[in-house]
């Protein structure tokens, strides 16, 4: 199994099963290049604010992972459910929410999804169908787990999906979570981001076999994508909710990136050999992308551009909006420790067309 | 066990286990989306056989055999919770929540303060020793929990309570620690109200009526504490707490005014225990009330052990109790 800290950027992986005709049509393609701009640009804008001190604590992203969470997230429907962790900012924009609300809640502000509970990447839309990471890692898989038991023991159609980085694929909740999924063949997608650091330590620190491989031991495919390639990591991920929602079981889907930021921005990255991070560069998600739609599925060179502008200028826009959310009244830090009701879970938003006028919803509300 | 399969209808005798499986399976026949996951509860009725006879009933998708792994089991109850089932966990021992205690108090106990993710579920917790059990089977980690803000937690000395708190556990909105001490199991019997019957969370109980001096108790020690008091004839109150969190604080110091000697007593080690957070609220809030310094009767600060004269010796006993309110009666 190639190894992405090692020479693994002038290989690309194999190619995906390409995207049947009519699968993803011009909109499709150009919401996937617009949720990956506005992961970027989003990012950026965060990374800006957290070094003009505005942003306490540190400061996460997932620079040159946009792909990954952008192109899995695509193929859900509004019903289906996530827990979305800290590189994979694309599926809550894909999911419906907005940078303004994630802005803010970096800043700790009132207007942010957590109101200043909780900081960074630890947050979840309950009304668009998300439960918010926690810092342990893998726990969330066995939350997604959860939620594919409750679908499959109702009998429903519906499907679970959940990152995790290959670091926390050495923790033993990763363990209990394939084998509780496998065991039950419960609906549920497991997209695994190989990013080639666990911080700062190198897979070869981190396993001696490549944990997609491991997939087949608890009963069920493991796959290993391109995660530069936005269309590859689709086409995977469409294959792996098909077959959940059908009763085939879980997937575990590897994407082979590079993180190329630090673990948080406080991280110098000193540790990543030299030469690494260029080759990566050549093989950008966002301008491979960007090429892909001029030179392959008709797109003009002047309509990527503006989808890219357009975007940078809405992320301007929602900067100030959560620029001028206020900071939480301190009094709220004690209440909230208890619910006084359960209110279920609300449905995400589902932009690909192949929901439009399915499952009750036509997938475009809310849509930036 | 067989006794457990029929639902009495009217108030009826019944174990301390034998109402939890009342309560529960009252719960599961009025809720289509109670269901219990845990290890060997299936075909097996659970290693007490609280879940005995339900996988006949209500199916495998509804009484879930897990694999040998406490956080998948809370992890995956969470899961489920947030998406609108109401998951019954059993640990085959209290103990063994420490092996699910990330999931417990990292993701249950903070959802709802942090996103506003309500998490309906209940951990039952097969707590206590007094059987040999060795370091392992025996605790009682009530004071781990009641650490991790988010949790509440019960824990019922009586059948009548059990079932009661155990029906409230499971509608509550909240993760639910439900401490059953394992010695009641069988060895406690009295009147449980058959069909519906809840008891509110958060409300203590005055078991006994006194004037001179108090135990506030909960679990085994409530009845170590009747015992000892019935054997004494004092005139001793003790004071049910039922519910660890949230604690009825208005009850304790009603308790501690009235007779100004308090006593609290429980089975589990003693630093920073309950006894010591009521110790602080009494001293707090009836500092003035006070005829002498609450004291506290509880294990030591040591590891259950396994042999009998040493386990008797760290465990309270009936003469410990004797002792600790004579003491405190002549102050």
């Amino acid at each position: 199994m190639m190894r992405t800290n090692g020479a693994v950027a002038s290989e690309p992986a194999p190619a995906a099963k390409p995207a049947e005709p009519g699968r993803l049509n011009h909109e499709d393609r150009a919401a996937l290049l617009r949720y990956m701009a506005m992961m970027r640009a989003a990012e950026e804008r965060g990374l800006t604010l957290y070094r003009q001190g505005k942003i306490p604590g540190s400061f996460y992203d997932g620079c040159g992972q946009e792909a990954i969470s952008v192109g899995s997230a695509f193929t859900l429907g509004p019903r289906d459910r996530m827990c979305i962790l800290h590189r994979d900012l694309g599926a809550h924009f894909v999911r419906g929410v907005t940078p303004d609300r994630y802005l803010a809640n970096y800043m700790g502000r009132e207007g942010g999804l957590t109101g200043g509970r909780d900081g960074n990447m630890h947050f979840g839309d309950r009304k668009l169908g998300c439960v918010g990471m926690v810092s342990m890692l893998p726990d969330m898989a066995l939350v997604a787990t959860g939620m594919a038991l409750a679908f499959k023991a109702r009998g429903e159609a519906r499907v679970a999906m959940t990152y995790f980085g290959e670091g926390s694929t050495a923790n033993g909740q990763w363990h209990e979570a394939m084998n509780m999924a496998g065991v039950s063949r419960l609906p549920v997608v497991f997209i695994l981001e190989n990013n080639g650091f666990a911080y700062s330590t190198p897979n070869e620190l981190e396993f001696a076999v490549d944990p997609v491989e491991r997939a087949r031991t608890y009963g069920f495919p493991g796959v290993s994508v391109d995660g530069n390639d936005v269309e590859a990591v689709f086409e995977a991920s469409q294959i792996a909710v098909e077959r959940a929602r059908e009763g085939g079981g879980p997937t575990l889907i590897e994407c082979r990136t590079m993180r190329m930021h630090g673990h948080g921005a406080h991280d110098d990255m000193s540790y990543v050999p030299e030469g690494l991070h260029e080759e990566w560069a050549k093989r950008d998600p966002i301008d491979l992308y960007a090429k892909r739609l001029v030179a392959e599925h008709g797109f003009t060179e002047d309509e990527v551009e503006t989808i890219r502008r357009d975007v940078t200028q809405y992320v301007t826009e929602c900067a100030e909006r959560a620029l001028a959310s206020p900071m939480p009244d301190p009094g709220n830090a004690t209440r909230g420790v208890f619910a006084t009701d359960f209110e279920p879970l609300g449905d995400g938003q589902a932009p690909w067309s192949h929901w439009q006028g399915r499952n009750g919803h036509n997938g475009s509300r809310g849509q930036a | 066990m067989s006794a457990a399969t029929e639902t009495p209808k009217a108030t009826g005798a019944m174990t301390y286990l034998e109402a939890i499986s009342d309560a529960l399976r009252e719960e599961m026949r009025a809720d289509q989306t109670v269901i219990c996951m845990g290890e060997d509860i299936g075909a097996f009725g659970g290693a007490f056989k609280v879940t005995d006879g339900f996988i006949e009933e209500f199916g495998a998708s509804r009484v879930i055999d897990t694999p040998l792994a406490e956080n998948a089991i809370i992890g995956a109850a969470v899961g489920a919770a947030v998406e609108g089932l109401r998951p019954v966990c059993e640990m085959q021992f209290a103990d063994f929540i420490a092996c699910g205690f990330d999931q417990l108090v990292n993701v249950a106990a903070k959802l709802h303060y942090r996103q506003g993710v309500a998490v309906p579920m209940v951990i039952r917790l097969p707590s206590g020793g007094g059987f040999s059990g060795g370091p392992f089977h025996s605790q009682n980690p009530e004071a781990w929990l009641l650490q991790a803000p988010g949790l509440k937690v019960v824990a019922p000395a009586t059948a009548a309570d059990a079932k009661g708190l155990l029906t409230s556990a499971i509608r509550d909105p909240n993760p639910v620690c439900f401490l059953e001490h394992k010695g009641l199991y069988r060895s406690v019997k009295d009147e449980v109200p058959g069909g519906e019957h809840t008891v509110p969370i958060g409300k203590a109980k005055v078991v006994r009526e006194g004037s001179e001096v108090s135990v506030i108790a909960y679990g085994s020690s409530v009845h170590l504490a009747l015992k000892a008091a019935d054997d004494l004839g004092g005139d001793v109150e003790v004071l049910d707490l039922r519910s660890l969190c949230p604690l009825d604080v208005d009850a304790i110091l009603a308790t501690a005014r009235k007779t100004g000697k308090v006593l609290v007593a429980h089975e589990a080690t003693r630093s920073c225990g309950v006894g010591a957070e009521v110790a602080a609220l009494i001293s707090q809030h009836a500092f003035e009330d006070l005829d002498a310094p609450v004291r506290r009767l509880t294990a030591p600060d040591v590891p259950i052990p396994f042999s009998p004269p040493l386990e008797q010796a760290v465990l309270p006993q009936l003469e410990d109790m004797k002792e600790a309110l004579d003491d405190l009666s002549s102050y």
